[in-house]
Protein backbone atom coordinates (compact mmCIF):
# COMPACT_ATOMS: atom_id res chain seq x y z
CA UNK A 1 0.00 0.00 0.00
CA UNK A 2 1.11 3.66 -0.92
CA UNK A 3 2.39 5.41 2.15
CA UNK A 4 -0.10 8.39 2.73
CA UNK A 5 3.48 10.84 3.26
CA UNK A 6 6.48 9.16 2.64
CA UNK A 7 9.76 11.29 3.17
CA UNK A 8 13.50 9.98 2.62
CA UNK A 9 16.63 11.47 3.78
CA UNK A 10 15.03 14.99 3.31
CA UNK A 11 17.67 18.04 3.81
CA UNK A 12 17.46 21.41 4.54
CA UNK A 13 19.70 24.00 5.36
CA UNK A 14 19.09 27.89 6.94
CA UNK A 15 22.03 29.64 6.23
CA UNK A 16 23.97 28.18 9.40
CA UNK A 17 20.93 26.53 10.70
CA UNK A 18 20.83 22.60 9.49
CA UNK A 19 16.88 22.77 10.21
CA UNK A 20 16.64 19.01 8.16
CA UNK A 21 19.40 16.41 8.76
CA UNK A 22 18.84 13.39 6.53
CA UNK A 23 14.71 13.07 8.07
CA UNK A 24 13.11 9.50 7.11
CA UNK A 25 9.78 8.64 7.57
CA UNK A 26 6.90 6.92 6.39
CA UNK A 27 2.74 8.11 7.60
CA UNK A 28 0.36 4.98 6.72
CA UNK A 29 -3.05 5.67 5.00
CA UNK A 30 -5.89 6.24 7.44
CA UNK A 31 -2.97 7.19 10.67
CA UNK A 32 -3.42 9.42 13.22
CA UNK A 33 0.55 10.41 13.43
CA UNK A 34 2.09 13.09 15.70
CA UNK A 35 5.13 15.05 14.74
CA UNK A 36 6.39 16.04 18.30
CA UNK A 37 9.70 18.15 19.10
CA UNK A 38 11.35 21.10 20.74
CA UNK A 39 10.66 24.18 18.80
CA UNK A 40 13.42 25.09 16.20
CA UNK A 41 13.46 20.84 16.02
CA UNK A 42 12.19 20.40 12.15
CA UNK A 43 8.62 20.30 12.36
CA UNK A 44 7.58 23.25 10.74
CA UNK A 45 10.51 22.87 8.14
CA UNK A 46 9.47 19.15 7.12
CA UNK A 47 5.83 20.49 6.94
CA UNK A 48 6.20 23.00 4.53
CA UNK A 49 8.39 21.03 2.60
CA UNK A 50 5.33 18.45 1.93
CA UNK A 51 3.36 21.31 1.13
CA UNK A 52 5.97 22.74 -1.35
CA UNK A 53 6.45 26.33 0.66
CA UNK A 54 10.04 25.37 1.33
CA UNK A 55 11.63 23.24 -0.91
CA UNK A 56 14.08 20.52 0.38
CA UNK A 57 18.10 20.50 -0.25
CA UNK A 58 18.23 17.07 -0.34
CA UNK A 59 16.07 13.84 -0.20
CA UNK A 60 12.88 12.92 -1.27
CA UNK A 61 8.69 13.53 0.00
CA UNK A 62 5.72 12.37 -1.34
CA UNK A 63 1.86 12.21 -0.79
CA UNK A 64 0.60 9.58 -1.41
CA UNK A 65 2.72 8.30 -3.56
CA UNK A 66 2.97 11.48 -5.42
CA UNK A 67 6.73 13.53 -5.44
CA UNK A 68 6.00 17.01 -3.97
CA UNK A 69 8.30 18.64 -6.40
CA UNK A 70 7.87 16.37 -9.66
CA UNK A 71 4.22 15.48 -9.45
CA UNK A 72 3.51 18.50 -7.49
CA UNK A 73 0.21 19.11 -8.32
CA UNK A 74 -1.39 15.92 -7.61
CA UNK A 75 1.00 16.10 -4.57
CA UNK A 76 -0.63 19.43 -3.72
CA UNK A 77 -4.43 18.08 -3.83
CA UNK A 78 -3.78 14.61 -1.75
CA UNK A 79 -2.80 17.51 1.53
CA UNK A 80 -4.57 20.03 3.10
CA UNK A 81 -2.13 21.99 5.77
CA UNK A 82 -3.14 24.07 8.41
CA UNK A 83 -0.27 26.40 8.94
CA UNK A 84 0.94 27.65 12.60
CA UNK A 85 0.58 31.16 12.17
CA UNK A 86 -2.57 33.13 11.83
CA UNK A 87 -3.19 34.59 8.51
CA UNK A 88 -5.90 36.21 6.20
CA UNK A 89 -6.22 37.82 3.34
CA UNK A 90 -8.10 41.07 4.44
CA UNK A 91 -9.73 41.95 1.15
CA UNK A 92 -12.41 39.04 1.68
CA UNK A 93 -15.53 37.78 3.17
CA UNK A 94 -15.39 34.21 4.94
CA UNK A 95 -17.17 32.56 1.98
CA UNK A 96 -14.78 34.72 -0.88
CA UNK A 97 -11.81 32.94 1.12
CA UNK A 98 -13.24 29.33 1.09
CA UNK A 99 -14.56 30.02 -2.42
CA UNK A 100 -11.46 31.62 -4.24
CA UNK A 101 -9.56 28.53 -2.05
CA UNK A 102 -11.51 25.90 -3.77
CA UNK A 103 -11.06 27.62 -7.22
CA UNK A 104 -7.19 27.88 -6.62
CA UNK A 105 -7.79 23.53 -6.96
CA UNK A 106 -10.00 23.63 -9.84
CA UNK A 107 -13.10 23.56 -7.88
CA UNK A 108 -15.79 25.22 -9.23
CA UNK A 109 -19.10 24.22 -8.13
CA UNK A 110 -17.91 23.41 -4.04
CA UNK A 111 -20.55 25.51 -2.13
CA UNK A 112 -22.31 22.37 -0.76
CA UNK A 113 -19.01 21.49 0.95
CA UNK A 114 -18.03 24.87 1.64
CA UNK A 115 -21.36 25.23 3.67
CA UNK A 116 -20.77 21.68 5.57
CA UNK A 117 -17.22 23.02 6.37
CA UNK A 118 -18.59 26.19 7.94
CA UNK A 119 -21.34 24.61 9.49
CA UNK A 120 -19.28 21.84 11.10
CA UNK A 121 -16.48 24.93 12.23
CA UNK A 122 -19.23 26.78 13.41
CA UNK A 123 -18.52 29.31 11.35
CA UNK A 124 -21.63 29.69 9.17
CA UNK A 125 -23.50 32.75 11.27
CA UNK A 126 -19.38 34.56 10.17
CA UNK A 127 -20.02 33.18 6.23
CA UNK A 128 -20.28 36.68 5.19
CA UNK A 129 -18.22 38.83 7.69
CA UNK A 130 -15.23 40.20 6.26
CA UNK A 131 -11.80 38.48 7.67
CA UNK A 132 -10.62 41.17 9.24
CA UNK A 133 -13.53 41.34 11.55
CA UNK A 134 -13.37 37.95 13.21
CA UNK A 135 -11.55 36.57 16.57
CA UNK A 136 -8.45 34.60 16.63
CA UNK A 137 -9.63 31.66 17.02
CA UNK A 138 -12.44 32.49 14.28
CA UNK A 139 -9.70 32.41 11.43
CA UNK A 140 -7.41 29.84 13.13
CA UNK A 141 -11.49 27.88 12.06
CA UNK A 142 -11.20 29.36 8.36
CA UNK A 143 -7.81 28.37 7.99
CA UNK A 144 -8.79 24.32 8.62
CA UNK A 145 -11.79 25.31 6.39
CA UNK A 146 -9.26 26.01 3.71
CA UNK A 147 -7.37 23.15 4.35
CA UNK A 148 -10.38 20.72 3.56
CA UNK A 149 -11.77 22.88 0.90
CA UNK A 150 -10.43 19.88 -1.68
CA UNK A 151 -11.36 16.87 0.70
CA UNK A 152 -7.69 16.59 0.90
CA UNK A 153 -6.63 12.82 1.68
CA UNK A 154 -4.05 13.71 3.79
CA UNK A 155 -4.45 16.20 6.53
CA UNK A 156 -1.35 18.25 8.43
CA UNK A 157 -1.98 20.46 11.43
CA UNK A 158 1.12 22.66 12.66
CA UNK A 159 0.26 23.19 16.36
CA UNK A 160 -3.79 23.95 15.11
CA UNK A 161 -4.54 24.54 19.24
CA UNK A 162 -1.59 26.91 20.40
CA UNK A 163 -3.53 29.95 22.37
CA UNK A 164 -7.25 27.88 21.33
CA UNK A 165 -9.40 28.25 24.11
CA UNK A 166 -10.59 24.75 25.97
CA UNK A 167 -14.18 24.78 24.34
CA UNK A 168 -12.86 25.69 20.77
CA UNK A 169 -9.95 23.16 21.19
CA UNK A 170 -12.58 19.92 21.85
CA UNK A 171 -14.48 20.66 18.99
CA UNK A 172 -11.63 20.89 17.16
CA UNK A 173 -10.26 17.62 18.32
CA UNK A 174 -13.98 16.01 17.69
CA UNK A 175 -13.72 17.23 14.15
CA UNK A 176 -10.47 16.17 13.25
CA UNK A 177 -11.17 12.66 15.09
CA UNK A 178 -14.34 12.41 12.62
CA UNK A 179 -12.21 13.12 9.48
CA UNK A 180 -9.95 10.80 10.75
CA UNK A 181 -12.88 7.94 11.28
CA UNK A 182 -14.08 9.27 7.71
CA UNK A 183 -10.78 7.77 6.42
CA UNK A 184 -8.88 10.64 6.52
CA UNK A 185 -4.79 10.32 7.56
CA UNK A 186 -3.71 12.90 10.09
CA UNK A 187 -0.59 14.58 10.82
CA UNK A 188 -0.15 16.92 14.22
CA UNK A 189 2.66 18.98 15.63
CA UNK A 190 1.39 19.86 18.68
CA UNK A 191 3.00 21.02 22.31
CA UNK A 192 0.72 19.53 24.01
CA UNK A 193 1.56 16.17 24.52
CA UNK A 194 -1.34 15.08 26.59
CA UNK A 195 -3.41 15.52 23.31
CA UNK A 196 -0.59 13.47 21.17
CA UNK A 197 -1.43 11.00 23.56
CA UNK A 198 -4.81 10.52 23.55
CA UNK A 199 -5.40 11.11 19.99
CA UNK A 200 -2.11 9.52 18.18
CA UNK A 201 -1.45 6.22 17.59
CA UNK A 202 1.99 6.86 16.31
CA UNK A 203 5.08 9.28 17.41
CA UNK A 204 8.07 10.51 15.53
CA UNK A 205 10.01 13.05 17.72
CA UNK A 206 12.41 15.58 16.17
CA UNK A 207 15.17 17.26 17.53
CA UNK A 208 17.85 19.62 16.03
CA UNK A 209 16.18 18.68 12.67
CA UNK A 210 16.88 14.07 13.22
CA UNK A 211 13.91 11.63 14.16
CA UNK A 212 15.03 10.77 17.20
CA UNK A 213 12.22 8.41 17.99
CA UNK A 214 9.17 6.73 15.93
CA UNK A 215 6.94 3.70 17.45
CA UNK A 216 3.63 3.78 18.21
CA UNK A 217 2.81 5.63 21.04
CA UNK A 218 2.13 2.67 23.58
CA UNK A 219 4.99 0.81 22.53
CA UNK A 220 6.94 4.56 23.32
CA UNK A 221 5.47 5.33 26.72
CA UNK A 222 5.91 1.49 27.55
CA UNK A 223 9.58 2.16 27.13
CA UNK A 224 10.41 5.61 28.67
CA UNK A 225 7.26 6.15 30.85
CA UNK A 226 6.14 3.74 33.59
CA UNK A 227 2.80 3.50 36.08
CA UNK A 228 4.04 4.67 39.46
CA UNK A 229 2.67 4.27 42.71
CA UNK A 230 3.33 6.67 45.22
CA UNK A 231 2.26 6.49 49.16
CA UNK A 232 3.29 8.05 51.96
CA UNK A 233 3.77 6.40 54.99
CA UNK A 234 3.36 6.97 58.70
CA UNK A 235 6.26 7.16 60.61
CA UNK A 236 7.97 4.04 59.37
CA UNK A 237 10.44 4.00 56.30
CA UNK A 238 9.79 1.41 53.46
CA UNK A 239 10.22 -2.41 54.25
CA UNK A 240 13.37 -3.87 52.53
CA UNK A 241 11.11 -6.13 50.89
CA UNK A 242 10.09 -2.98 48.10
CA UNK A 243 13.08 -1.05 48.31
CA UNK A 244 14.12 -2.21 45.27
CA UNK A 245 13.99 0.58 42.36
CA UNK A 246 12.49 2.76 45.11
CA UNK A 247 12.88 6.20 45.29
CA UNK A 248 12.64 8.50 48.22
CA UNK A 249 10.85 11.55 47.49
CA UNK A 250 10.97 12.94 51.17
CA UNK A 251 8.48 14.67 53.37
CA UNK A 252 7.11 10.58 54.22
CA UNK A 253 6.42 9.78 49.91
CA UNK A 254 7.74 7.03 48.33
CA UNK A 255 7.38 5.92 44.43
CA UNK A 256 7.39 2.35 43.59
CA UNK A 257 7.37 1.31 40.02
CA UNK A 258 4.54 -0.79 39.06
CA UNK A 259 4.12 -3.07 36.04
CA UNK A 260 0.53 -3.58 35.95
CA UNK A 261 -2.18 -3.40 38.65
CA UNK A 262 -1.44 -6.24 40.28
CA UNK A 263 1.99 -5.11 41.79
CA UNK A 264 0.03 -2.34 43.64
CA UNK A 265 -1.92 -4.68 45.69
CA UNK A 266 1.04 -6.78 45.83
CA UNK A 267 3.14 -3.49 47.71
CA UNK A 268 0.15 -2.54 49.99
CA UNK A 269 0.23 -6.49 51.20
CA UNK A 270 3.55 -5.71 51.31
CA UNK A 271 3.14 -2.72 53.75
CA UNK A 272 0.41 -4.21 55.97
CA UNK A 273 2.21 -7.19 56.31
CA UNK A 274 5.11 -5.13 57.78
CA UNK A 275 2.94 -2.73 60.07
CA UNK A 276 3.54 0.20 58.01
CA UNK A 277 0.66 2.30 57.76
CA UNK A 278 -0.34 3.96 54.34
CA UNK A 279 -1.18 7.72 54.83
CA UNK A 280 -2.25 8.51 51.24
CA UNK A 281 -1.36 7.01 47.65
CA UNK A 282 -1.67 7.39 44.32
CA UNK A 283 -0.62 5.58 41.15
CA UNK A 284 0.03 7.57 37.90
CA UNK A 285 -0.47 6.18 34.45
CA UNK A 286 2.50 6.42 31.87
CA UNK A 287 2.55 9.81 30.44
CA UNK A 288 4.05 11.34 26.92
CA UNK A 289 5.57 13.91 28.62
CA UNK A 290 8.30 11.91 30.61
CA UNK A 291 8.66 9.75 27.13
CA UNK A 292 9.32 13.07 25.36
CA UNK A 293 11.43 14.49 28.15
CA UNK A 294 13.61 11.41 28.29
CA UNK A 295 13.77 10.89 24.44
CA UNK A 296 15.42 14.57 24.78
CA UNK A 297 17.86 14.15 27.05
CA UNK A 298 19.08 11.27 24.88
CA UNK A 299 17.88 8.36 27.89
CA UNK A 300 17.70 5.02 26.56
CA UNK A 301 14.58 2.85 27.08
CA UNK A 302 13.69 -0.18 28.21
CA UNK B 1 -9.88 12.17 -5.88
CA UNK B 2 -9.79 11.16 -9.16
CA UNK B 3 -12.14 14.29 -10.59
CA UNK B 4 -10.84 16.13 -13.59
CA UNK B 5 -7.97 18.48 -12.50
CA UNK B 6 -9.56 22.47 -13.62
CA UNK B 7 -6.74 24.75 -13.51
CA UNK B 8 -7.15 27.14 -10.79
CA UNK B 9 -5.66 30.20 -12.82
CA UNK B 10 -9.22 32.01 -13.16
CA UNK B 11 -9.74 31.96 -9.50
CA UNK B 12 -6.59 33.30 -8.80
CA UNK B 13 -7.10 36.20 -12.05
CA UNK B 14 -10.40 36.66 -10.42
CA UNK B 15 -9.03 37.32 -6.42
CA UNK B 16 -6.14 39.52 -7.77
CA UNK B 17 -8.60 41.43 -10.26
CA UNK B 18 -11.62 41.87 -7.13
CA UNK B 19 -8.37 42.56 -4.36
CA UNK B 20 -8.23 46.11 -6.49
CA UNK B 21 -11.78 46.55 -7.31
CA UNK B 22 -13.08 46.56 -4.14
CA UNK B 23 -10.71 49.24 -3.26
CA UNK B 24 -11.13 51.14 -6.70
CA UNK B 25 -11.24 54.26 -5.53
CA UNK B 26 -7.62 54.08 -4.31
CA UNK B 27 -6.70 52.16 -7.19
CA UNK B 28 -8.50 53.22 -9.97
CA UNK B 29 -10.21 56.45 -9.13
CA UNK B 30 -7.16 58.13 -7.63
CA UNK B 31 -4.65 57.47 -10.50
CA UNK B 32 -7.26 58.78 -12.58
CA UNK B 33 -7.97 62.00 -10.64
CA UNK B 34 -3.45 62.62 -10.40
CA UNK B 35 -3.42 61.82 -14.01
CA UNK B 36 -6.36 65.07 -14.68
CA UNK B 37 -4.39 67.00 -12.19
CA UNK B 38 -1.01 66.46 -13.63
CA UNK B 39 -2.89 67.36 -17.16
CA UNK B 40 -4.48 70.42 -15.94
CA UNK B 41 -0.94 71.94 -14.22
CA UNK B 42 1.23 70.52 -17.14
CA UNK B 43 -1.19 71.86 -20.42
CA UNK B 44 -1.31 75.64 -18.52
CA UNK B 45 2.03 75.78 -17.55
CA UNK B 46 3.73 74.47 -20.57
CA UNK B 47 1.61 74.68 -23.35
CA UNK B 48 3.11 77.77 -24.60
CA UNK B 49 7.29 76.57 -24.21
CA UNK B 50 6.63 72.83 -25.67
CA UNK B 51 7.03 71.91 -29.71
CA UNK B 52 5.57 69.18 -30.35
CA UNK B 53 3.78 67.10 -33.43
CA UNK B 54 2.80 70.04 -36.22
CA UNK B 55 -1.16 69.86 -35.89
CA UNK B 56 -0.94 68.81 -32.44
CA UNK B 57 -2.10 71.15 -29.69
CA UNK B 58 0.35 70.22 -26.46
CA UNK B 59 -3.03 69.40 -24.40
CA UNK B 60 -3.66 66.53 -27.08
CA UNK B 61 0.06 65.42 -26.87
CA UNK B 62 -0.37 65.38 -23.50
CA UNK B 63 -2.83 63.00 -22.57
CA UNK B 64 -2.01 59.81 -24.74
CA UNK B 65 1.48 60.27 -22.75
CA UNK B 66 -0.04 60.77 -19.74
CA UNK B 67 -2.83 58.10 -19.79
CA UNK B 68 0.04 55.81 -20.75
CA UNK B 69 1.81 56.59 -17.75
CA UNK B 70 -0.56 55.84 -15.87
CA UNK B 71 -1.46 52.28 -17.13
CA UNK B 72 2.56 52.21 -16.80
CA UNK B 73 2.55 53.00 -12.94
CA UNK B 74 -1.09 51.37 -12.34
CA UNK B 75 0.13 48.15 -14.33
CA UNK B 76 3.29 47.77 -11.77
CA UNK B 77 0.95 48.99 -8.42
CA UNK B 78 -1.33 46.15 -8.46
CA UNK B 79 1.07 42.84 -9.31
CA UNK B 80 4.01 44.59 -6.49
CA UNK B 81 1.83 45.53 -3.72
CA UNK B 82 -0.51 42.24 -3.99
CA UNK B 83 2.96 39.99 -3.58
CA UNK B 84 4.68 42.20 -1.21
CA UNK B 85 1.52 42.70 0.97
CA UNK B 86 0.65 38.80 0.61
CA UNK B 87 4.39 37.73 1.59
CA UNK B 88 4.13 39.97 4.79
CA UNK B 89 0.73 39.62 5.93
CA UNK B 90 2.08 35.34 5.18
CA UNK B 91 -1.04 35.09 3.33
CA UNK B 92 0.74 34.41 0.30
CA UNK B 93 0.64 30.57 1.74
CA UNK B 94 -2.74 30.06 0.44
CA UNK B 95 -1.72 31.06 -3.13
CA UNK B 96 1.49 28.51 -2.82
CA UNK B 97 -0.35 25.20 -1.25
CA UNK B 98 -2.72 25.12 -4.32
CA UNK B 99 -1.70 22.84 -7.12
CA UNK B 100 -0.70 26.26 -9.12
CA UNK B 101 2.29 26.13 -11.44
CA UNK B 102 4.54 29.13 -11.87
CA UNK B 103 3.22 30.21 -15.14
CA UNK B 104 -0.58 29.65 -13.86
CA UNK B 105 0.29 32.14 -10.81
CA UNK B 106 2.54 34.80 -13.69
CA UNK B 107 -0.04 34.43 -15.98
CA UNK B 108 -2.67 35.54 -13.46
CA UNK B 109 -0.85 38.43 -11.25
CA UNK B 110 0.46 39.72 -15.16
CA UNK B 111 -3.56 39.64 -16.20
CA UNK B 112 -4.85 41.27 -13.19
CA UNK B 113 -2.29 44.15 -13.40
CA UNK B 114 -2.84 44.61 -17.10
CA UNK B 115 -6.43 44.84 -16.58
CA UNK B 116 -5.60 47.19 -13.41
CA UNK B 117 -3.39 49.61 -15.97
CA UNK B 118 -5.87 49.78 -18.90
CA UNK B 119 -8.96 50.31 -16.63
CA UNK B 120 -6.72 53.32 -15.28
CA UNK B 121 -6.23 54.25 -19.13
CA UNK B 122 -9.69 54.00 -19.87
CA UNK B 123 -10.44 55.89 -16.85
CA UNK B 124 -8.35 59.14 -18.04
CA UNK B 125 -9.68 58.60 -21.58
CA UNK B 126 -13.23 58.92 -20.33
CA UNK B 127 -12.75 61.75 -18.42
CA UNK B 128 -10.66 64.07 -20.65
CA UNK B 129 -12.65 62.85 -24.01
CA UNK B 130 -15.66 65.67 -22.99
CA UNK B 131 -12.83 68.58 -22.83
CA UNK B 132 -10.32 67.78 -25.18
CA UNK B 133 -11.57 65.16 -27.80
CA UNK B 134 -8.48 63.13 -29.78
CA UNK B 135 -8.20 61.75 -33.19
CA UNK B 136 -7.40 57.96 -33.21
CA UNK B 137 -5.93 57.64 -36.25
CA UNK B 138 -4.22 53.91 -35.54
CA UNK B 139 -6.40 52.36 -33.34
CA UNK B 140 -4.78 48.80 -33.36
CA UNK B 141 -1.48 51.04 -32.84
CA UNK B 142 -2.36 52.05 -29.35
CA UNK B 143 -4.52 48.83 -28.00
CA UNK B 144 -1.54 46.92 -28.86
CA UNK B 145 1.16 49.39 -27.23
CA UNK B 146 -1.40 49.51 -24.32
CA UNK B 147 -1.37 45.63 -23.94
CA UNK B 148 2.70 45.39 -24.22
CA UNK B 149 3.20 48.65 -21.75
CA UNK B 150 0.90 47.04 -19.23
CA UNK B 151 2.41 43.25 -19.56
CA UNK B 152 5.74 44.88 -18.93
CA UNK B 153 4.97 46.42 -16.08
CA UNK B 154 2.70 43.92 -14.63
CA UNK B 155 6.11 41.83 -15.02
CA UNK B 156 8.40 44.28 -13.57
CA UNK B 157 5.61 44.43 -10.69
CA UNK B 158 5.51 40.72 -9.97
CA UNK B 159 9.49 40.33 -10.12
CA UNK B 160 9.79 44.08 -7.61
CA UNK B 161 7.02 41.93 -5.32
CA UNK B 162 8.72 38.70 -4.96
CA UNK B 163 12.24 40.48 -4.55
CA UNK B 164 11.13 43.09 -2.07
CA UNK B 165 11.16 41.88 1.69
CA UNK B 166 9.75 45.07 2.85
CA UNK B 167 7.15 48.06 1.72
CA UNK B 168 10.78 50.45 1.51
CA UNK B 169 12.28 48.04 -0.58
CA UNK B 170 9.05 48.12 -2.61
CA UNK B 171 8.85 51.71 -2.50
CA UNK B 172 12.78 52.31 -3.59
CA UNK B 173 11.87 49.99 -6.68
CA UNK B 174 8.99 52.36 -7.72
CA UNK B 175 10.60 55.62 -6.85
CA UNK B 176 14.27 55.13 -7.81
CA UNK B 177 13.09 53.36 -11.46
CA UNK B 178 9.81 52.68 -12.25
CA UNK B 179 9.10 56.74 -11.31
CA UNK B 180 12.07 57.94 -12.99
CA UNK B 181 11.40 55.72 -16.20
CA UNK B 182 7.94 56.55 -16.07
CA UNK B 183 9.07 59.99 -15.92
CA UNK B 184 11.47 60.81 -18.73
CA UNK B 185 9.59 58.56 -20.69
CA UNK B 186 8.29 61.78 -22.80
CA UNK B 187 4.76 61.98 -21.36
CA UNK B 188 5.30 65.65 -21.35
CA UNK B 189 7.97 66.30 -24.27
CA UNK B 190 8.60 65.21 -27.59
CA UNK B 191 12.31 63.68 -27.51
CA UNK B 192 13.21 65.82 -30.74
CA UNK B 193 13.10 68.18 -28.51
CA UNK B 194 15.69 66.86 -25.72
CA UNK B 195 19.82 67.75 -26.67
CA UNK B 196 21.08 65.13 -28.09
CA UNK B 197 22.56 63.27 -25.33
CA UNK B 198 19.58 62.78 -23.39
CA UNK B 199 17.55 62.35 -26.83
CA UNK B 200 19.97 58.97 -26.69
CA UNK B 201 19.63 58.29 -23.04
CA UNK B 202 15.95 58.37 -23.80
CA UNK B 203 16.41 55.92 -26.26
CA UNK B 204 17.55 53.15 -23.41
CA UNK B 205 14.43 53.39 -21.54
CA UNK B 206 12.14 50.89 -23.04
CA UNK B 207 9.20 52.95 -21.38
CA UNK B 208 10.07 55.80 -23.68
CA UNK B 209 9.15 53.14 -27.21
CA UNK B 210 5.90 52.66 -25.11
CA UNK B 211 4.70 56.02 -24.61
CA UNK B 212 6.11 57.24 -27.94
CA UNK B 213 4.41 54.12 -29.82
CA UNK B 214 1.15 54.40 -27.78
CA UNK B 215 0.96 57.90 -29.28
CA UNK B 216 1.31 56.90 -33.13
CA UNK B 217 -2.33 55.45 -32.47
CA UNK B 218 -3.75 58.57 -32.08
CA UNK B 219 -1.69 61.06 -34.10
CA UNK B 220 -0.05 58.82 -36.43
CA UNK B 221 3.29 60.66 -35.67
CA UNK B 222 6.26 59.67 -33.63
CA UNK B 223 9.67 60.11 -32.79
CA UNK B 224 10.44 56.16 -33.33
CA UNK B 225 8.49 54.33 -36.21
CA UNK B 226 5.80 52.26 -33.89
CA UNK B 227 7.11 48.84 -35.44
CA UNK B 228 9.93 49.33 -34.34
CA UNK B 229 8.96 50.80 -30.81
CA UNK B 230 6.69 47.46 -30.37
CA UNK B 231 9.42 45.28 -31.33
CA UNK B 232 11.45 46.78 -28.58
CA UNK B 233 9.01 46.87 -26.24
CA UNK B 234 8.04 43.92 -26.68
CA UNK B 235 11.24 42.03 -26.43
CA UNK B 236 11.83 44.07 -22.92
CA UNK B 237 8.30 42.22 -22.19
CA UNK B 238 9.32 39.26 -23.31
CA UNK B 239 13.10 39.09 -21.31
CA UNK B 240 10.94 40.86 -18.07
CA UNK B 241 8.85 37.48 -18.29
CA UNK B 242 11.36 34.91 -18.78
CA UNK B 243 13.35 36.34 -15.58
CA UNK B 244 9.87 36.09 -13.58
CA UNK B 245 9.11 32.83 -14.58
CA UNK B 246 12.54 31.29 -13.67
CA UNK B 247 12.12 33.47 -10.01
CA UNK B 248 8.41 31.81 -9.69
CA UNK B 249 9.75 28.06 -10.92
CA UNK B 250 13.13 28.04 -8.62
CA UNK B 251 11.17 29.54 -5.79
CA UNK B 252 13.10 32.82 -4.81
CA UNK B 253 12.10 34.44 -1.85
CA UNK B 254 8.58 32.69 -1.69
CA UNK B 255 9.26 29.09 -1.13
CA UNK B 256 12.01 29.56 1.51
Amino acid sequence: MTAAVEVRDLAKRYGRVQALGGVSLAVESGEFFALLGPNGAGKTTLISVLGGLALADAGSASIMGHDVRADFRAARRAVGIVPQEVVFDPFFTVRETLEFQSGYFGLRANGAWIDQLLERLALAPKAHANMRSLSGGMKRRVMVAQALVHRPPVIVLDEPTAGVDVELRQSLWQFVRDLNAAGHTIVLTTHYLEEAQQLCSRIAMMRDGRVVALDSTERLLAAFSERVLRVKLEGSSLPPALAGGAVDEGGGWWRLPVADVGHVENALARLREAGVAVANLEVSEPELEEVFVKIMRGEPGR
Amino acid sequence: MSTPAASGFPTLLKKEVARFWKVSFQTVAAPVLTTLLYLLVFSHALASHVQVFPGVTYVEFLIPGLAMMAVLQNAFANSSSSIIQSKLTGNMIFILLPPLSAGEIFAAYLLASMVRGLVVGIGVFAATMWLVPLPVREPMWAIAFALVASGMLGTMGIIAGIWSEKFDQLAAFQNFLVLPLTFLAGAFYSVHTLPPFWQAVSRLNPFFYAVDGFRYGFFAQSDVAPGASLAIATAAFAVLSWITLQLLRSGYKLRH
